[in-house]
């Protein structure tokens, strides 16, 4: 599957609160978790972001809490995919369970930035940087996860 | 084999297992909270089984915005109560709860050996107990309550070793606090934490607590203890099951050893905002507080409020300043009433909370306005973890808290003559 968009661009650590503050977990509605996604470190994420736009981060990217509410919240806002230099464990599997894509790809991650156009190929895991004309492998998921991707997540 | 190997080989019915391989493995616990389970139970109704695995084995402790802080959390409360009682699970009601990672080992429910998953990233605090536990996201626990089974990658292990006896006032926070402050927040990202050595043989149990509580800070799977006299001294009189202690092969292998000589250490506090920006007492300057708040899932302990009740001695709260207290549990607060620990916070001028998880993420109890600073015994300090963006998080284990309560500003339990 190919995936085209913008990129906004986040640094190392960005955290499950910063993606979705914990005092919006008195709900569960995808809508409305997604109206308040990146809320405390990007008051205009949810403004400026369109469908298919593309989140680039670099390390430790979802470290914190469990909630699944995170890669939701990302997803439904309208973000296809997640290219970041590093994942935090709990939001790598939550992502791929609920079928939101993650790329670890260091180079590509730390060379984009807000604003760029990027292409990405999720069968061959290759990020195209069209704003920079530059091409990169991400890290290719071990089969085992391959497999539930291709089932669209686990459930 | 190290010792998380050795608690995943006997869950995934092999002999040895490796860090990397993919494994099946079957959890003796299932647990879920007010915030996570709403979102796990409609996956559970996707799945259509009808019922979970083992209704004994799956256990919602409502606790994060509890007693309902809203009507949105109460609904959330209302649909988590009804599955409950639908499936039969283990279930526990304001007024005989408390925070969940608190709970389930005062009552017994986690034992050495166990492998348990949770939907909270702090589920890895019942590797005190030996226990290989976990934190996942609700999906992954929708699929567990419905197998009682998950899968997992065996991560690779780190060994840490900390020697030297410890200082006065120096516990658990402050050893796991340092360790972040070395390897980073994503020093064991994707591991587990094996600890031992001299200082941490020497921790009660609930320094433990503390201790494995906050290895997810640190980016890591699971942190664990092995099992010693403090160990089955714990579990005495709570197990009602059998249990079983492993311990690491003489010549286990390990991704990375790490010894720290903890004897001059210091009291430790993480600035804002990450649990990383760590400093010791001594070297944090004037800084002026709002709030400081004792308890949660790190910190929310007896002996923490011992020790937070020690260093108050008969002081009062800083004038400037609100100090909120939260017993860990229903059985913790009894205790702290017993004792006369919850007089002698109210006669200082702290409010004594209800267990609940509530400032600890923001939910209510003590939210930050902007500009706020609050130091607290809790684990997070990420930017608006309990309130405003604009509010700063300082963490420390009860001794730095109380002392700071007195003095109005971050200051060592030393400064006030404790
Ligand atoms: S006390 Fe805080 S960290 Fe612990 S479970 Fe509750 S919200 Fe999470």
């Amino acid at each position: 599957m190919k995936l085209r968009g913008t990129v906004h661009k986040y640094g190392a650590n960005v955290d499950t609160d910063a993606i979705i503050p914990a005092r919006y977990l008195n709900v569960s509605d995808a809508r409305e978790l997604a109206g308040h996604c990146m809320e405390d470190i990007d008051s205009d994420f949810v403004r400026r972001v369109g469908p298919g736009d593309i989140l680039v981060a670099m390390d430790n990217f979802g470290c914190g809490s469990s909630r699944e509410h995170a890669p939701v919240a990302i997803k439904v806002s309208g973000i296809s995919c997640v290219i970041a230099s590093g994942f935090a464990r709990i939001f790598f599997r939550n992502a791929i369970n609920i079928g939101l894509p993650l790329l670890e790809c260091p180079e590509a991650a730390s060379e984009a930035e807000s604003g760029d156009v990027v292409e990405v190929d999720l069968s061959s895991g290759e990020v195209r940087n069209v704003t920079r004309s530059k091409k990169y492998s991400a890290r290719p998921y071990p089969e085992f996860l391959l497999d539930i991707i291709a089932a669209g997540g686990l459930i | 084999m190290n010792l998380a190997e050795k608690l995943l080989a006997a869950h995934c019915g092999r002999d040895t297992v490796g860090p990397g391989e993919f494994i099946n493995v079957r959890v003796d616990l299932v647990l879920a909270n007010d915030v996570t389970a709403p979102l796990a139970i409609r996956e559970f109704r996707r799945l259509g089984v009808g019922r979970v695995f083992d209704p004994q084995k799956v256990v919602i402790v409502p606790d994060h915005f509890t007693p309902n802080k809203d009507i949105p959390s109460a609904e959330q409360c209302r649909e988590v109560r009804e599955f409950s009682r639908e499936q039969g699970l283990v279930y526990f009601e304001v007024g005989r709860a408390g925070i969940e990672h608190v709970l389930l080992p005062e009552q017994g429910l986690v034992l050495p050996g166990d492998v348990v998953v949770g939907a909270d990233s702090h589920t890895c605090t019942y590797g005190a107990l030996s226990a290989f536990a976990t934190g996942m996201g609700s999906t992954d626990i929708a699929v567990a309550m419905a197998t009682g089974e998950v899968w997992m990658k065996v991560p690779a292990s780190i060994k840490l070793v900390y020697s030297g006896e410890l200082r006065r006032w120096v516990g658990g926070k402050d050893l796991i606090l340092y360790t972040i402050g070395r390897i980073g927040v994503d020093g064991a990202l994707y591991s587990a934490m094996e600890f031992s050595g001299q200082a941490v043989e020497a921790l009660s149990m609930d320094g433990r607590f503390t201790m494995a509580n906050m290895a997810i800070e640190a980016g890591a799977k699971a942190g664990l203890f092995r099992v010693d006299d403090k160990t089955l001294e714990y579990v005495r009189g709570r197990a009602r099951r059998a249990f079983r202690a492993y311990e690491p092969d003489p010549d286990a292998g390990y991704a990375r050893v790490i010894e720290f000589d903890v004897s001059d250490l210091e009291p430790q506090v993480a600035f804002p905002s990450l649990p990383s920006n760590v400093r010791p007492v001594s070297q944090v300057g004037t800084v002026e507080l709002d709030q400081v708040v004792v308890g949660s899932c790190t910190n929310g302990r007896m002996e923490d409020l011992r020790v937070a009740a020690q260093v108050l001695g008969n002081r009062k709260v800083h004038p400037g300043l609100r100090c909120i207290v939260l017993p860990g549990t229903q059985d913790i607060y009894l205790q702290a009433l017993r004792e006369g620990i919850v007089e002698r916070l109210v006669e200082a001028g702290a409010v004594v909370s209800t267990p609940t998880c509530g400032p600890c993420l923001g939910g209510y109890m003590g939210v930050l306005a902007a500009g706020e600073r609050c130091l607290s015994t809790t684990n997070r300090n990420f930017v608006g973890r309990m309130g405003s963006a604009k509010s700063e998080v300082y963490l420390a284990g009860p001794a730095v808290a109380a002392a700071s309560a007195v003095l109005g500003r971050v200051a060592g339990p030393e400064e006030v003559g404790a």
